[in-house]
């Protein structure tokens, strides 16, 4: 037994872990009986995760591309798992994104659940735990546990919660993920095979041969692209998101998806490059038929959170697409430059995503918990009765459509630009979403919030109180935010994303 | 050559094994003193006499070595299943006594059939020859074809007994025959002797009879196991059996049929690796296979959970056809978690039992989180980690036996396993489902009042989630024990 050598200088990531997953457990002990109880101190523990995560953003050096935070120890040592935690710009970016996300979804969910609130509360903590520890895991055996871990929790969250279909739609979200992410472990077991060990560093300088790069490519790509989730592994996410109640609508679209385009930038780019310079134009064409098909299948749809999560795959199809794009940009030109264009306006993406997805989703969640139905013809007219509210929802709407001077045309337009650089039809192809964004989106808010009121029950609508106004209003300035001032974030991620340019650059063969 | 017990001091190493015995005995006489009313002393005296075996193996006493001319070997193998055998065969006990206690079935017998069959598979990890090997089988199956008969009213248990003694009869047949064959060939009953002359044999290019002995051994330990296409005894039996009982005969002699498999082919026939690896490779596909398609249309959870064993021999089975070291030390954690595992399975079911009510369909448990959030959880922790999610020890196990395949190049071996898993999956999910999105309807299950049993029932499934984040020194230890 050697000594092991003491590198862990903080625990804050630690913290960030295991105290909303212990929060998570203590909040079960209040019972369904003392549901105001168990809301109240919920969201407490919510709240401090998203205190600590302050320091996080505060104590982080935003000129270095090392990870940080980094805590290193021993953990199964018969098989060199070691619990191995560490951040970069974009893990705290991610990591932020995700204390915030579960605070607004508890707080947005706190009239809409009456069945077993402690439980229900309970799963959201574990839940941001697990996220919290999947953007902070620097060894793949324990990515692994946190990724795998949260389909327990979230498939409770379904099935309990849920809508009329939520046993379907439940067990078709695990099965999925499982058989996914299944392919990715034996991709995983054979990099420690070969390499001997879990930790993302040791695989990053792992040589590997072009066929062996091939299998594990599409072990992550299954993996990664049921999470994102890409066509044709897509159509877990609209039975999932409908069936969902809105708070699980929210955290499922505004953080679990980033994970598997997480996935894509911690594990592809820099273990297996080659295979991906090889098969991006594969990831690029199933992005651009996310981005226009199911853009259009977004137009067809008469549930509102139906087309909210069609339009949740369209836009993820451009976070998949920055990420790829980057791969063509720089092999095939060694455009560096261009390829940071694309991978920064992923992340962008992905953040603005978080942002817009859980807006859209709090806003329906007010309807239904007003009207119970989330179908567009019961409503029209809304903006007559809820003028607050509707003001949000055009706002989020703008968002969602990609206008500029809000965070959903930041992340676009950049991987539109780096597009272009690659193939001027990739980027014509890719704008269109432009059109048919907008298309679905204002459709959407045409039919339900303009127009003469739709019936009496609309009619009787009340507009929003001050707490949905407070969560609806943090949602806005973090797309306003983003939207005029994209910089401090672009800074964040930048030492990272040009680490992984030079990553990708380079080849293993 | 032969050398004889000449005293005492040679017999240490088998001193666990003998006190269990001694203590079967003792407990055979001491029960015709004990009157109904305090049966419990027969309970309580079997389980002191494991907890004393137990430690004795766990803490070194009595020291490694061989006694009787080689016929019993005690190595670091024998001695990590030994202590599990008697840990699960304790808890096995815990669960049986309130269980028989309330149905009135619960004889002195049933603790001496127990401890004789838990000597039988300490007896079969351990041996060193054939005719150890066949001794300690019929040991544990005698035993357990009584056990499972318990119930002499019930016609379902009378009916498993007798298709379990039928069957394993059968078994046991076809595995002497192989044993024979392997010593016509060899003119050897010791194991390790049997591997010399193997060898010598193939350098004479005269491996017909051998290769014909492995296979009947091959079938007899698939037999042993469940594996299909020898599994048809399987569901009926655990079904039909009282379900502590089924508890017993479906944990720890997992671990002794692992013990034998060990002893057969990597200590006895260590030269036919290629064919017995690709045989159980074939057995372990077929397993996955039917084991888990044919538990997913189960209603009764008991024969699901008998369906579900039949695909968890298939992992192990991986495991084992990824060959060498790690392959063993993989397959021996994985039947280490199983029994574990399917111990708590078994004790749900004990738990939310009581005399006239068997809580053995799924559509038993709907609701029950509505009624028993703690209960529910639990049931939640064992489901989840049957079916192999992490932190769970489940996961682990399947991730040992994938990555020993992966090391002996089974690459096809672990996709089908990956594949199956997540077929799995489904049917553990139809237990949560009940538990937890289901409204409550019907007779109302509550758990057990007997506080003892809700105590170890909550210890063993709380260990699934405690021992899957510390599962290192388990691992340490099964490394250890093929390591030399």
């Amino acid at each position: 037994m050697n000594p092991e050598p003491l590198q862990s200088t903080s625990f804050l990531l630690s913290l960030l872990i295991w105290l909303p997953i212990f929060g998570g457990l203590a909040t079960m002990a209040f019972g369904n009986e003392r549901a105001g109880a168990a809301r109240w101190f919920a969201t407490g523990i919510a709240f401090l995760t998203l205190l600590a995560s302050i320091p996080l953003l505060t104590g982080f050096d935003m000129t270095a591309s090392a990870m940080q935070f980094v805590e290193n120890r021993a953990w199964i040592p018969a098989y060199d798992i070691r619990y191995h935690l560490g951040v970069d710009g974009i893990s705290v970016a991610l990591i932020a994104l995700t204390t915030l996300t579960t605070l607004l979804a508890m707080i947005g969910a706190w009239t809409s659940i009456d069945k077993r609130v402690a439980q229900y509360y309970a799963a959201f903590l574990i839940l941001e735990g697990l996220m919290v520890g999947v953007f902070a895991a620097l060894d793949a055996m324990l990515f692994y546990v946190f990724f795998e871990g949260m389909l327990i929790p979230m498939f409770i969250i379904i099935g309990v919660w849920g809508g009329p279909r939520r046993v379907y739609a439940s067990i078709k979200f695990f099965l999925y993920t499982f058989l996914g992410s299944l392919f990715m472990l034996l991709g995983l077991i054979y990099l420690y095979l070969k390499g001997g060990s879990w930790q993302l560093a040791d695989m990053y300088a792992l040589p590997l041969s072009a066929t062996e790069q091939m299998w594990l490519f599409f072990g992550f790509l299954i993996a990664f692209a049921v999470k994102v989730p890409m066509f044709p592994v897509h159509t877990w996410l609209p039975d999932a998101h409908v069936e969902a109640p809105t708070a699980g609508s929210v955290i499922l679209a505004a953080i679990m998806l980033k994970i598997g385009g997480y996935g894509f930038i911690r594990f592809v780019l820099p273990i297996v490059p080659d295979a991906g310079a090889e098969w991006a134009w594969l990831v690029i064409a199933l992005s651009l038929i996310a981005v226009v098909y199911v853009g259009l299948v977004a137009l067809a749809q008469d549930d509102m959170k139906k087309l909210i999560a069609y339009s949740s795959v369209s836009h993820m199809g451009f976070v998949t697409l920055g990420t790829f794009i980057a791969f063509a940009l720089v092999r095939e030109s060694g455009n560096t430059d261009g390829a940071r264009l694309g991978l920064q306006g992923a992340m962008v993406q992905m953040i603005s995503h978080g942002f817009v997805s859980g807006a859209m989703f709090s806003c329906v969640g007010v309807l239904y918990d007003r009207m119970h139905t989330r179908m567009i013809k019961d409503y029209g007219g809304v903006a007559n009765v809820m003028p607050w509210f509707a003001a949000f929802v055009v706002l989020f709407a703008m968002a969602n459509s990609g206008l500029p001077g809000t965070s959903g045309f930041v992340g676009e337009f950049m991987v539109i630009l780096a597009s272009f650089q690659a193939h001027p039809l990739i980027g014509f192809v890719a704008a269109t979403t432009l059109i048919i964004g907008a298309a679905y989106t204002l459709w959407l808010v045409k039919r339900t919030m303009w127009g003469e009121v739709g019936n009496a029950h609309v009619a009787e609508l009340e507009d929003i109180n001050p707490r949905e106004a407070f969560v609806l209003g943090v949602f806005a300035a973090g797309v306003l935010i983003l939207g005029l001032w994209p910089k401090p974030l672009t800074d964040l991620m930048e030492p990272a994303i040009a680490n992984l340019a030079t990553q990708i650059a380079a080849s293993k063969l | 050559m032969n050398m004889p017990v000449r005293s005492a001091a040679d017999l240490l190493p088998i001193l666990p094994e003998l006190v269990v015995i001694l203590g079967a005995f003792a407990l055979l006489m001491l029960d015709l003193f004990i009157d109904e009313r305090r049966r419990v002393v027969s309970h309580l005296f079997a389980i002191a006499v494991l907890a004393v075996a137990t430690f004795m193996v766990a803490t070194g006493v009595g020291g490694q070595g061989t006694v009787f001319n080689g016929m019993f070997v005690r190595d670091t193998a024998a001695d990590v299943m030994k202590v599990t055998i008697g840990v699960v065969g304790m808890l096995a006990m815990v669960y049986t006594w309130p269980y028989l206690r309330a149905r009135d079935l619960y004889k002195g017998e049933v603790s001496v059939l127990m401890l004789f069959a838990t000597a039988g598979m300490m007896l079969l990890v351990s041996s060193g020859s054939l005719v150890m090997v066949y001794l300690g089988l019929e040991m544990l199956a005698l035993c357990s074809y009584a056990l499972v008969a318990v119930d002499r009213d019930s016609p379902l248990a009378s009916e498993a007994a007798i298709k379990y003694f039928v069957l394993g009869a059968l078994a046991s047949g076809l595995l002497l025959y192989g044993l024979s064959l392997l010593y016509g060939a060899t003119g050897s009953l010791q194991l390790d002797q049997i591997a010399t002359a193997t060898q010598m044999r193939i350098a004479e290019g005269n491996t017909l009879m051998l290769i014909t002995a492995v296979v009947f051994i091959v079938a007899g330990i698939a037999f042993k196991f469940g594996a299909v296409p020898f599994h048809m005894w399987l569901p009926d039996v655990y079904h039909g059996a009282p379900t502590p009982i089924t508890l017993f005969i479906g944990s720890a002699p997992k671990l002794a049929a692992f013990g034998m498999t060990y002893r057969l082919l990597e200590v006895g026939a260590p030269a036919f690796e290629e064919q017995w690896r690709l045989m159980l490779a074939i057995l372990a596909v077929l397993s996955l296979a039917i084991g888990n398609l044919s538990a997913m249309v189960q209603t009764n959870l008991k024969r699901l959970l008998a369906y579900s064993t039949i695909s968890h021999v298939g992992f192990l089975f991986v495991g084992l056809a990824g060959g060498g070291r790690e392959g063993f030390a993989a397959a021996l954690f994985y039947a280490i978690s199983y029994a574990i595992m399917s111990a708590a399975a078994f004790g749900a079911i004990v738990v939310l039992s009581r005399r006239g009510f068997e809580a053995d369909r799924i559509e038993d448990y709907k609701g029950l989180n509505a009624r028993n959030p703690w209960m529910a959880g639990l049931v939640l922790c064992v489901m989840a980690s049957l079916a192999g999610v992490p932190p769970f020890l489940g996961f682990w196990s399947k991730l040992a036996v994938l990555r020993a395949a992966l090391q002996g190049d089974l690459l096809w071996l672990t996709l089908v396993g990956v594949v199956f898993a997540v077929v799995g999956a489904f049917y553990y999910l139809r237990v949560i489902k009940a538990m937890y999105f289901d409204e409550p309807e019907g007779q109302a299950i509550e758990a057990s009042d007997n506080r003892p049993l809700r105590i170890v029932f909550g210890v063993n499934a709380l260990a699934l989630l405690a021992l899957g984040l510390a599962w290192n020194p388990i691992m340490t230890w099964c490394q250890k024990a093929f390591a030399g």
